[in-house]
């Protein structure tokens, strides 16, 4: 099931490089049904568009890639949603979800996680218990990506195709409209980046190599148990 | 020890035989209902499918999302495409009344229509979303007559597959399948906001798609042509859009 991680990593790589390419064509986000440049935006960002039509102060035009970024993200989200179904049924048939990402009855406190959050100011050496365990913090921020952000950033990103909602007008309505959605879909798309950050920082903290042997393996060399 | 590896090779085949005809049963119904895109091919052609037939199971009839009148977009916003030709400019000078829409391939009364004669045609109005691919979009009503009603003046043959249309410039063409050439929604649209539908926004007939992007809703329509298959248009993907790289179907 490791595998289901790393399809993830690619499909994520892939839905980042090509929803940044398709942004690029109209660098401008709305609030509301409706949102186009007649109108004003909720904010723009400071970059080229790639095209012409988009007032962006530039005078450089970006080349138009849309065709290849659009095809492939709708594939990535494919792999994304199959790889998400197949880890969503195994954590919770084998109890992974519960055991492993669920913070634990001590756990559950204010108090956990600030000692948890000063642990990791201190950089405190991991005792043998916890370098086999999931933290409090991690186990949060884990949860919140594989329940919160992912499903999020799926409803967002469906909610943007017009035919889907005509099946299921609620998915784009409940989320105030067309440009809502996609601008939610952006910063939804932010926090996964963030989550990605730190939790690549955390890795190379903890020993990218060793870490990458583990997540590729299975096997936690002992001498990393022992700090 | 052999025991197991013949156990082994039992199930791998066993599993490898079902795998491969559960592929060819969902190949085989999938063609059946058609649920297999024209630019099902090269690298990204997997994920083509799988949104295609995905979107044909649950969207089949579904109708796009309708707007009340408050909510029609006080500055639409037109796309621009390609500078009116010569050609063009004399029928927009002539009122377009030399304009003809025609309808040809597998229908047993081909037509050719003018706007006028649509206008005397049932007609609907709709008030949509155009939404863009690059992100954009606004709210308009839209007013045309139902590409059903055309294509049963026509009488379109039972096999058609798909309804072929043509703009006025050259080589910009789309198509769509019969769920959508049939789809109560789908208009040979002339008016637009209670007037005529003006030259920025594809007067003076655009074909108006809803439950697909902007693209698919190609300005200028001269030509509708009903077939059984795309090979024989242009590189078979389809459309003109797969051609420059773009996806034939927009639904998403």
């Amino acid at each position: 099931m490791r595998v289901t991680h790393w399809l993830t990593v690619l499909a994520f790589s892939a839905l980042l490089i090509t929803g940044g390419e398709i942004v690029i064509s109209h660098p401008r986000f709305y609030w509301g049904e409706t949102g186009n440049v007649n109108m004003k935006p909720l904010f723009s960002l400071p970059i080229p568009a790639s095209r012409d039509m988009v007032p962006t102060g530039y005078k450089f035009v970006m080349p138009d890639e849309n065709g290849w970024s659009r095809y492939l993200h709708f594939e990535a989200a494919w792999v994304l949603v199959l790889t998400a179904l197949v880890y969503g049924i195994w954590g919770f048939w084998t109890g992974h979800f519960g055991r492993n990402l669920t913070p634990r009855r001590g756990q559950r406190s204010w108090q956990a996680y600030r000692e948890q959050i000063a642990r990791h100011l201190r950089r405190a050496p991991l005792n043998a218990h916890e370098a086999r365990s999931y933290n409090v913090l991690q186990r949060t921020a884990y949860l919140a990506v594989i329940f919160v952000l992912f499903p999020l950033v799926i409803w967002t990103g469906l909610a943007l195709s017009p035919s889907f909602d005509s099946a299921v007008p609620e998915a784009v309505n409940w989320l105030g409209g067309r440009q809502s959605a996609r601008t939610l879909h952006f910063f939804v798309s932010w926090a996964l980046v963030l989550f990605l950050v730190v939790h690549v920082t955390m890795v190379a903290l903890a020993g990218f190599w060793g870490r990458m042997r583990a997540m590729i393996t299975g096997r936690a060399a002992e001498t990393e148990v022992q700090p | 020890m052999s025991g197991i590896t013949r156990r082994k090779l039992i199930w791998t085949g066993l599993a490898a035989t079902a795998g491969a005809a559960g592929l060819t049963a969902a190949d085989r119904i999938a063609r059946r209902y058609g649920l297999i895109p024209p630019d099902h091919g090269g690298i990204y052609g997997p994920g083509e499918t799988l949104t295609y037939a995905a979107q044909r199971l649950l969207t089949r009839h579904s109708l796009a999302r309708e707007f009340p009148r408050s909510m029609i977009s006080k500055a639409p916003f037109a796309n621009e495409t390609a500078p009116p030709s010569e050609e063009f400019k004399r029928y927009e000078a002539a009122g377009f009344a030399d304009w003809r829409l025609t309808v040809d391939g597998m229908v047993a009364h081909p037509l050719s229509l003018s706007v006028a004669d649509l206008h005397s045609m049932p007609y609907r109005s709709q008030i949509t979303e155009v939404v863009c691919e690059e992100g954009w979009s606004y709210i308009a009503e839209w007013i045309g007559t139902p590409l059903h009603e055309v294509l049963r003046e026509a009488a379109i043959l039972p096999q058609a597959r798909y309804v072929v249309y043509f703009s006025i410039q050259q080589g910009v063409w789309e198509s769509i399948d019969m769920a959508d050439a049939l789809h109560p929604q789908t208009y040979v649209t002339w008016g637009m906001n209670d007037g005529d539908l003006p030259v920025k926004f594809g007067g003076p007939l655009r074909l108006r798609v809803p439950r697909q992007l902007g693209y698919k809703s190609l300005k200028y329509i001269t030509r509708l042509t009903a077939t059984d298959s795309m090979k024989h248009f242009g590189k078979g993907l389809g459309s003109a859009s797969p051609e420059a790289g773009y996806a034939w179907y927009a639904g998403i």
